[in-house]
């Protein structure tokens, strides 16, 4: 080890990551990265920053031990960092408060932000609300259809959300919509990026911002009497997964474990597992894993799980990969669908589809592994927006009773 | 010294902008496609921007987004932009192309380069890809004698001003207006702004893109800038139907717009 691993400032980690965007933006990304660079260890920035997580989102989030659970996975002690705790029900606020708070700083009044399954729409219109931000929010049209309740939520809360139409109609189209709001409206907007992934500053700057959950999840385990064998999280850009690593990077006896979703399994082509199935490539202004076809073309993702669904990774996730730091794992719709079961009927707790991945992995893991393991998952939200998609996979819908 | 700067010098010297026409490659499908852009030659474009088509274009509009889509629906493939090169070559304009990077990556920038210059074509137009994030292709194209034709914006700094007209050869694309690719009712000051910043920081010829829809506007951008870039209008014209003729039309009125500038 010649250095820390931790909190690499990019713009690019290993040979990934970088600015690969039209020249419109490049003047708002240096922009941002110089409100960044001062506001990150400015007092007033930190302090604010540190207020809102305690007193708004009710941090620190605690970490439950789930033993009738841990009985399906080898007996390993297994245990949860409660993201899904959060106000507005998951990860996605560590990061929205951070950005929105940047927004004020940039004197702009009108934020915008993609979302997959709805998370970060609505946590950015949560944010937007509190600190009196107009708030545009795309989504793919058939992320709508399926996280219907999200965009009533989204909405209510004072957002305008547009239906993205185009391509796949899914969280990639949403982001190219965003993208292209943000060249017209450069002056006035701040693009609120909901993942550790796009160009430079956001893989780092959403990262920091989400290093708060294994700063305290680290502190908690060694309270609890020692560091995990391993942690797991769910990866769709990464940053739950980039927020739950970053403080064990340089712990080299923990295994980090990233958890993609393989849809209907990886060699069927349906799935959304990016560094399994992919290869190197430019898609939303890095340089990173995607997946695509021989000539460059973005390849349709699939998941079960609209925050998933997406056919690209954070930078920072392709170099971990690249340097055997942390592994990646395809968990199929079917295994999430199995841990989001298990988990709601020995704890009672309803875990977002999403996080329902990482379970999965935390039981193929503690097979593995066996008693006298300890796992810390990530469980990165809630799952009453999946309430209805899950009924609908249990054949618990009461039209489908008959 | 190039193709393509000796053909807008030669505008130059009859007094007159060059015109630029824009078109997807593959639609409504290759082979009208291909048609289509002999059209803007015949009808008096000076350069045919040849776009191979990509699944993500960030900084398209919705007329172009949608001939992208068809294109790649019916299987067009980054080989056919290559071949469109050649046609356009052949029928006596200055081919290059406008590409999203991934593609030229994919591809291999030191491959994507020479296959041009293969083809025929003189340059490329990189609409997400800034001199400063990808030194491997300004140098797979400086070795491969390829023009690369950066972008500036309203929002470019008078830094980058400086470091995008250094890197770029052939010709510097300006968009006078904040936003994607399509038609606009009135371009404003901002794109005079833009072609006299862009001089300011070095550049010898200054093409305007984006928004550019009528002989009007065209005369208007021909009376400051050495080019005006016409894409939308003449993807429109095209229409899925492939009406060659409309098409026809359409070019010649942005033709005899860039000889009328005062």
């Amino acid at each position: 080890m010649t250095g820390s691993l931790q909190s690499a400032p990019g713009p690019f980690f290993g040979e990934f990551g970088g600015r690969f965007v039209p020249e419109a933006l490049m003047a708002a990304l240096d922009e941002l990265t110089d409100a960044y660079d001062k506001a990150r260890i400015d007092p007033a920035f930190t302090g604010e920053l540190e207020r809102l997580a305690r007193d708004y989102t009710g941090r620190p989030s605690i970490v439950t031990e789930v033993p009738r659970f841990a009985a399906h996975a080898g007996g390993a002690r297994v245990f949860l960092k409660r993201e899904d705790l959060n106000h507005t029900g998951s990860h996605k606020i560590n990061n929205v408060l951070g950005q929105a708070l940047l927004t004020k700083r940039l004197g702009k009044s009108r934020v915008i932000a993609e979302t997959g399954a709805g998370q970060h729409g609505v946590a950015t219109a949560t944010a937007a609300a509190l600190m009196d931000l107009e708030c545009v929010i795309y989504m793919g049209e058939e992320d709508t259809e399926r996280q219907s309740l999200n965009v009533a939520r989204m909405r209510l809360l004072g957002a305008e959300v547009i239906p993205v139409a185009t391509g796949t109609r899914t969280l990639r189209d949403a982001i190219n919509e965003a993208f292209r709001d943000w060249v017209a409206n450069v002056d006035t907007t701040n693009y609120v990026f909901g993942t550790a992934a796009g160009p430079h500053p956001f893989p780092a700057m959403v990262r920091d911002f989400q290093r708060v959950i294994s700063v305290e999840a680290r502190e908690q385990m060694l309270a609890l009497g020692g560091l995990p064998d391993a942690v797991l999280a769910c990866v769709g850009g990464g940053s739950n997964a980039i927020g739950s690593f970053d403080a064990f990077l340089d712990d080299a006896s923990v295994r980090l474990i990233g958890c993609e979703a393989a849809g209907d399994g990886v060699e069927t082509g349906r799935h959304a597992a990016t560094l399994t199935g992919g290869r190197p490539g430019i898609l939303h202004g890095s340089l990173s894993y995607i997946l695509q076809d021989a000539d460059g073309q973005t390849q349709p993702s699939h998941s079960i799980s609209a925050g998933l669904d997406y056919p690209g990774v954070g930078p920072e996730h392709t170099w971990l990969s690249s340097i055997g730091r942390a592994e990646y794992w395809p968990v199929t719709d079917a295994e999430a669908m199995e841990a989001f079961r298990l988990l709601t009927r020995t704890e009672g707790i309803l875990p977002a589809i999403e996080s329902a991945h990482a379970l999965a992995g935390a039981i193929r893991l503690g097979k593995e592994l066996g008693p006298g393991a300890t796992l810390l998952v990530t469980l990165s939200g809630r799952g009453d927006k999946d309430v209805e998609q899950a009924a609908r996979w249990f054949d618990m819908l009461p039209e489908e009773d008959a | 010294m190039s193709a393509l700067t000796d053909r807008l010098d030669a505008c130059k010297a009859e007094g007159r902008a060059a015109l630029v026409g824009y078109l997807p490659v593959g639609y409504p499908d290759v082979e009208t496609s291909i048609a289509a852009m002999r059209v803007l030659v015949e009808a008096g474009c000076d350069v045919v921007e040849v776009g191979p088509p990509y699944s993500d274009p960030v900084l398209d509009g919705p007329v172009i987004q949608h001939a992208a889509a068809v294109a790649l629906e019916r299987g067009v493939t980054v080989d056919d932009a290559f071949v469109a090169v050649r046609a356009v070559a052949e029928a006596g304009a200055v081919p290059v192309v406008m590409s999203y990077a991934n593609l030229m990556l994919q591809r291999g920038w030191d491959r994507f380069a020479a296959d041009l210059r293969a083809a025929g074509g003189a340059g490329v137009i990189t609409p997400d890809l800034t001199p400063d994030a990808a030194p491997e292709w300004v140098d797979a194209a400086r070795a491969a004698e390829v023009d690369t034709i950066f972008l500036v914006a309203p929002s470019t700094t008078r830094e980058r001003m400086r470091l995008t007209c250094d890197a770029t050869r052939g010709f510097v694309y300006a968009t006078p207006l904040m936003g994607v690719t399509g038609e606009r009712a009135a371009l404003g000051d901002a794109a005079e702004r833009v072609v006299r910043e862009a001089r300011e920081a070095g550049a010898e010829r200054v093409c305007i893109g984006v928004g550019v829809s009528t002989g009007e506007q065209a005369a208007e951008v021909a009376g400051f800038a050495d080019g005006v870039i016409v894409g939308t209008a003449f993807v429109r014209a095209l229409g899925d139907e492939g009406d060659l003729e409309r098409l026809r039309a359409k070019v010649a009125e942005l033709a005899a717009g860039v000889r009328s500038a005062a």
